[in-house]
C-alpha cells in the first residue's frame, strides 16, 4: 500500500509537468486552429538554452534560468509564429502541420549537432531529499514539481478568467470574428497566446529535464505524451489537458511498476486509441466545440 | 499517336532502364530503394494529397509488409525464428492484404470524427507497432530483427544479383503505377479527386467522405505493404528501427516536397530525399538540418512542392498562356 501511494504521487508529479506541456498544445490550437507537432522539441529545447547559458555563457544558474525562459518565449513563442505559423496560416491547417513536422525535425538535429548527442546532466531545480510520512515516503521533489505546476496553471487559470486581456485571448479563441468586431486585437492575442506558449514549454522543460537527462531526442517521448493528454482529456479547454496529463502521469508510473515495464510506453497509446474510438471530444470535453 | 506527356513517360521509363547499367552495387541499391520508397510515398499521397488527411503510419505498413514478407518466404529454422519459406509471389499478396485490412481498422475510427485525428491514431499505431516488434522477439527477433530473406527466383529469372533485382522491382513499380493511373481514373479515383479539390461540393453530390477516405487512406497503406515486401528481400536485414516513426515523418515529407496530389510528385520526393544525402554527403550530420529547413522554406513559399514549383516557372516564362485565373479565387473560397 506505500508502494502504491508512492507510485501514486510520483505518478501525479510527472503528470502535472506533462500537463503544462499540454495547456501548451490545447492553447495553441484553440488559437490558431494548429496541431503543433513540434510541441514535444518545444520542451526539449529550452533545458538546452539553460545549459548554453550556464557553460557557454558562464552566467550562475538562476540567471541562466531566466536567460533560457527569455529565449525560450523569443525563439518559441515570437519566431516561431512570425516565420512559420504567419506566412502558413493562409495555405490552410495541412501545410502548417506538416511545417511543425520538418521543424520538429530541425530542432532535433540541430541540438544533436550543435550541443551533443550524448544526454547532458541537468541542474535539479527543486531541492532534493523525502519525508517519510507512516512508511510512506514522500519525494520533495514530487511535492516541489506538483506544487510549481499547480502555481502556473491556478495562475494561468486566472490571467485568463479574470483579467481583461486573458478574456480577450478566450474570445479569440472561441470566435475570431465576433471577437475583431468588439474590438478584441485578434492578431495581438494569438500572438500572446504563442508566448504563453513559449513559457509554458520552458518550464515544463526546466522541471522535467531533470528527471530524464538532458537530450536532444526528449521531445518524441514528451510530445506524444502532449498529444495523447491533451486529446484524452478534451481538445478544446484547459482542464482537459490538465486531467489528460494527471492521468497518463499516473498510469505511466503505474504500468511501469505493476504491470510491465516493456509496454509501459504503449499504455498511453492505447488509450488514446480507445478515448478517439468511444469518445472523441475527450473525457471532460464537449462536443460542442469548434471543430478543425 | 504518341502525345507529350506519353512521350514524357516513355523518356522516363527509357531513363530508369539506363539508369543502373554500369553503375556499381551502392548506386543500384539506391536506385532500388527510390523506386521502392515512391511506391510507398505514391501510396502516402492518395491519403495527403488526395483525401487530405495525414498519416503518420506508413512506416508502421512498411513494417506490416516486410515483416509479413519476411516470416512468410525465410527458411523454416530448427532454432530461433524461422519462416515457412514460401515463394514471394504467395507472400506479397498476402502481406499487401494484411497492410489494406489493418489500414481499414485503424483508419475507421479515426475517420469517424472531423479534424486531424487521423495523424494521431497513426501516430500512435506506429509507435505500438515499433514497440511490439521490438518486444515480441519470439515472433519478430526483437531488436536484432530478422536476417537473409531469399530474393525472388522465377526460374528464368533469379533476382540474386543486385542489377537484376532493380530490374525485378523496377518491373513491379511499373505495374504499381499503371495499378495507380487504373485507380485514380476509376470512379473512386474521381472521387478522391473531387475530395481534393472540394470536399463540401463532393459531398453535396452525394460521395461519401468518410467512406472514400477511409479507403483512400486503406489503398495508400497496401502501397506501404507492398513497399515492405519489397524492401526485405532488397535490404535482407530488417529491424524494429527501419520502421520508427521518423521514417514515416521523412515518407510524409516525401510527398509534400515532390508535390502532394500529383501523380509523380511523390517520385520526385523520394528521389530528393533518397537521392539527396548522397550529394550531400560532404555535409555530413548538417543533412537531416539542411533538408527540414529546406521544407520548411519550401512549404512557406511553394506549398504544392517541386512540381509546382516548375508550374510557377513555367507560367512565369509563359505570361500569355493564363490558365483560368478564376480558378485561383475558387480554390480560396
Amino acid at each position: 500500500m506505500e508502494q502504491f501511494f508512492q507510485v501514486l504521487l510520483s505518478g501525479l508529479a510527472t503528470g502535472s509537468i506533462y500537463a503544462l506541456a499540454a495547456i501548451g498544445f490545447t492553447l495553441i490550437w484553440q488559437a490558431a486552429q494548429t496541431v503543433n507537432f513540434a510541441q514535444g522539441e518545444f520542451v526539449m529545447l529550452p533545458a538546452f538554452f539553460l545549459l548554453a547559458g550556464m557553460h557557454f555563457l558562464g552566467m550562475p544558474f538562476w540567471m541562466a534560468l531566466i536567460f533560457g525562459l527569455l529565449l525560450a518565449v523569443f525563439v518559441l513563442g515570437f519566431l516561431f509564429k512570425r516565420v512559420l505559423v504567419d506566412p502558413l496560416l493562409k495555405h490552410g491547417g495541412l501545410s502548417l502541420i506538416i511545417a511543425t513536422m520538418a521543424l520538429a525535425i530541425l530542432m532535433k538535429e540541430s541540438v544533436k549537432e550543435f550541443y551533443s548527442a550524448e544526454a547532458q546532466p541537468f541542474p535539479e531545480i527543486v531541492p532534493n531529499g523525502s519525508w517519510d510520512i507512516s512508511g510512506v515516503i514522500v519525494s520533495l521533489t514530487d511535492i516541489s514539481h506538483l506544487f510549481i505546476s499547480a502555481v502556473i496553471v491556478i495562475g494561468l487559470q486566472l490571467f485568463l478568467n479574470r483579467t481583461r486581456t486573458g478574456r480577450c485571448m478566450q474570445a479569440t479563441a472561441q470566435n475570431p470574428g465576433v471577437a475583431e468586431i468588439l474590438g478584441v486585437n485578434v492578431k495581438r492575442m494569438v500572438l500572446y497566446t504563442f508566448l504563453i506558449n513559449g513559457v509554458l514549454a520552458a518550464l515544463a522543460s526546466f522541471l522535467i529535464t531533470p528527471v530524464y537527462l538532458a537530450k536532444f531526442s526528449n521531445g518524441e517521448y514528451l510530445g506524444l505524451i502532449a498529444f495523447i493528454a491533451a486529446i484524452v482529456g478534451g481538445f478544446n479547454q484547459i482542464r482537459g489537458a490538465l486531467a489528460g496529463g494527471l492521468l497518463i502521469g499516473v498510469l505511466d508510473n503505474m504500468t511501469a511498476t505493476y504491470i510491465t515495464a516493456e509496454y509501459r510506453q504503449a499504455v498511453p497509446l492505447l488509450l488514446l486509441i480507445a478515448v478517439i474510438l468511444f469518445r472523441p471530444q475527450g473525457l471532460l470535453g464537449t462536443s460542442e466545440g469548434r471543430e478543425a | 499517336m504518341m502525345t507529350k506527356r506519353n512521350m514524357w513517360l516513355l523518356a522516363g521509363l527509357i531513363a530508369l532502364i539506363l539508369a543502373p547499367l554500369g553503375q556499381g552495387n551502392y548506386v543500384v541499391y539506391t536506385l532500388c530503394s527510390w523506386l521502392i520508397f515512391s511506391m510507398a510515398a505514391m501510396g502516402l499521397n492518395l491519403t495527403l494529397g488526395y483525401a487530405g488527411q495525414i498519416s503518420l503510419a506508413q512506416s508502421a505498413f512498411m513494417a506490416i509488409g516486410a515483416y509479413t514478407t519476411a516470416l512468410l518466404t525465410l527458411p523454416p529454422a530448427e532454432d530461433g525464428v524461422g519462416g515457412l519459406g514460401l515463394h514471394w509471389l504467395v507472400a506479397m499478396p498476402i502481406s499487401v492484404f494484411a497492410a489494406f485490412v489493418v489500414g481499414l481498422i485503424i483508419g475507421f475510427p479515426a475517420l469517424r470524427v472531423k479534424g486531424h485525428f487521423l495523424a494521431f491514431v497513426t501516430l500512435a499505431f506506429t509507435t505500438l507497432t515499433f514497440l511490439v516488434l521490438r518486444n515480441e522477439d519470439w515472433l519478430t527477433g526483437g531488436t536484432y530483427g530478422l536476417v537473409g530473406m531469399p530474393r525472388p527466383d522465377f526460374g528464368f529469372f533469379n533476382t540474386g544479383k543486385q542489377l537484376r533485382f532493380y530490374y525485378f522491382t523496377l518491373a513491379v513499380f511499373v505495374v504499381f503505377c499503371l495499378l495507380m493511373w487504373g485507380i485514380i481514373r476509376s470512379p473512386w479515383g474521381r472521387a478522391f479527386k473531387a475530395l481534393r479539390e472540394n470536399s463540401i461540393r463532393a459531398e453535396s453530390l452525394g460521395v461519401d467522405t468518410r467512406r472514400i477516405t477511409l479507403l483512400a487512406f486503406a489503398i495508400g497503406s497496401a502501397a506501404g505493404g507492398l513497399a515492405g515486401s519489397l524492401v526485405a528481400p532488397l535490404v535482407q536485414f530488417i529491424e524494429p528501427g527501419s520502421f520508427a516513426l521518423v521514417h514515416s515523418l521523412k515518407m510524409l515529407l516525401m510527398v509534400v516536397v515532390g508535390g502532394a496530389g500529383f501523380f509523380f510528385g511523390p517520385v520526385i520526393g523520394a528521389g530528393v530525399v533518397i537521392l539527396m544525402p548522397e550529394f550531400l554527403r560532404f555535409t555530413e550530420g548538417y543533412y537531416l538540418m539542411i533538408y527540414a529547413a529546406t521544407v520548411i522554406v519550401l512549404i512557406i513559399f511553394c506549398p504544392k512542392g517541386l512540381i509546382g514549383l516548375g508550374e510557377i516557372i513555367r507560367n512565369k516564362l509563359r505570361k500569355d498562356k493564363k490558365v483560368r485565373g478564376d480558378m485561383d479565387k475558387g480554390a480560396q473560397l
